[in-house]
């Protein structure tokens, strides 16, 4: 059992203020599973007060307590149901493009990804190939472990600002710019390399505060419509959301070809899209925000397959 | 340069049927959209399409402003001799893109 599944009390509280607005679907929620959603939770917490009324409180209270402990324990906040990945929800036909590498557009980026690696740049006059192998092999299971502290700053970095990271400390070279197809083909490059193997960031050591940034960001809500992340992503997976099902919020198929974008796009420009569609603040592409972010995202889709490049819609 | 994508058998029988699959990377903007300042962005499509197996050609396309992005295309075509493939994507620019693949029959 690891600490950082139990939902900060503080945040469970916070969000369970929203539950009366949310009331008609975490009933029909509840009849499915003992879940874990704050909501439901201080629905509990409601009804135990009118139906122990008569009970001395300090025992109601410890009665709450033990119930919320087991649940707690039971049930990690992120692991309500079984994570979907949206190639799942993708039609039959987009499913076969996506797993068609000979149609898949997003392998475009792919191809040039390792044209790029073979390509010297910079002062020190060199390419990826020349430290990590010409054929990218050293790369195999590396991006699982993404995104990941930087053992010299003690920052955390994705796959794209790592790549950025050693253009600037060792080629010499310029950093790309973030959503440039030049950083996309090499991110999607890379991550190609650990397509099939299962996601494993750690969330533990110095990335723990990064975590808890990432965890809080999920679970707060934010915008115009007042929602939290994982109002859709956990609440409300494969329920209709206009023309689309709302997805598990999978990072593993990024950089995805999405065919709302016609090319290929890093997870935080995704992130941006959703945050505009909730009318909040935008991060910037490659913010403390959005990083802290996918490190949730990707601890939490611990086990999950990386599929990049993924087609999405 | 833009980036192609060619999936096809190396070699094949003779009278086999070989499936053929292509990708090219163009943005095949449609002349209809208007940019964050409301300025028309010029159409910019591949208008043409045209595969050659040693030097008959086997498949060819028109494409207008309706076709997506990265235009993907499959056909397939009978084994006949050894030779090359050259498939050919020209678009309204003038700009030709051109990408060979040599097909071995046994």
């Amino acid at each position: 059992m690891r600490d950082w599944m139990i939902v900060p009390k503080r945040l469970f509280r916070r969000l369970g203020q929203g539950a009366a607005a949310t009331q008609h679907f975490q009933r029909s929620q509840e009849l499915g599973r003992a879940s874990l959603d704050p909501a439901n939770g201080s629905d509990q917490e409601a009804s135990g007060r009118t139906l122990h009324a008569n009970r001395p409180q300090s025992r109601v209270r410890a009665r709450r307590f033990a119930a919320a402990v087991i649940v707690v324990l039971a049930t990690p906040a992120y692991a309500q149901q079984p994570l979907i990945s949206a190639r799942d929800q993708l039609s039959p036909d987009l499913r076969a493009m996506q797993e068609d590498d000979g149609r898949n557009p997003g392998m475009l980026w792919v191809e040039r990804g390792a044209a790029l690696w073979k390509s010297k740049d910079g002062r020190a006059g060199k390419a990826c190939a020349d430290c990590h192998g010409a054929e990218g092999a050293a790369m195999k299971g590396v991006a699982a472990r993404y995104p990941a502290i930087d053992a010299k700053t003690g920052g955390l970095l994705n796959v794209e600002l790592r790549i950025n990271a050693c253009r600037t400390e060792h080629m010499g070279a310029a950093a790309l710019a973030y959503e440039s197809d030049e950083l996309l083909s090499l991110a999607a490059f890379v991550v190609y390399q650990s397509r099939g193997l299962p996601q494993s960031t750690r969330a533990d050591g110095a990335a723990a505060p990064y975590f808890a940034q990432g965890q809080a960001l999920y679970l707060e809500r934010q915008g115009q419509l007042n929602i939290a992340c994982t109002q859709c992503h956990d609440q409300n997976v494969g329920k209709r959301l206009r023309g689309d099902r709302i997805s598990s919020g999978l990072p593993t198929g990024y950089p995805a070809y999405r065919l709302d974008w016609q090319k290929l796009g890093s997870l935080h420009r995704r992130l941006r899209a959703c945050q505009l569609g909730v009318r909040a603040h935008q991060f910037e592409l490659g913010s403390p925000e959005y990083l802290a972010l996918e490190l949730y995202l990707a601890v939490r889709a611990s086990g999950a397959s990386i599929e990049t490049p993924g087609v999405r819609r | 340069m833009s980036q192609t994508r060619i999936v096809m058998p190396a070699s094949a029988k003779k009278g086999e049927i070989v499936e053929i699959k292509s990708l090219v990377q163009h943005p095949m903007e449609t002349g209809h959209r208007r940019d964050n300042m409301g300025r028309a962005i010029p159409r910019h499509i591949i208008t043409g399409y045209q595969v050659t197996y040693a030097g008959e050609e086997v498949f060819r396309a028109e494409l207008f402003p309706g076709v997506a992005a990265n235009p993907y295309f499959s056909f397939t075509t009978v084994a006949t001799a050894t030779g090359e493939i050259v498939f050919r994507w020209e678009d309204d620019k003038g700009a030709v893109i051109t990408e060979t693949r040599r097909l071995v029959v046994t």
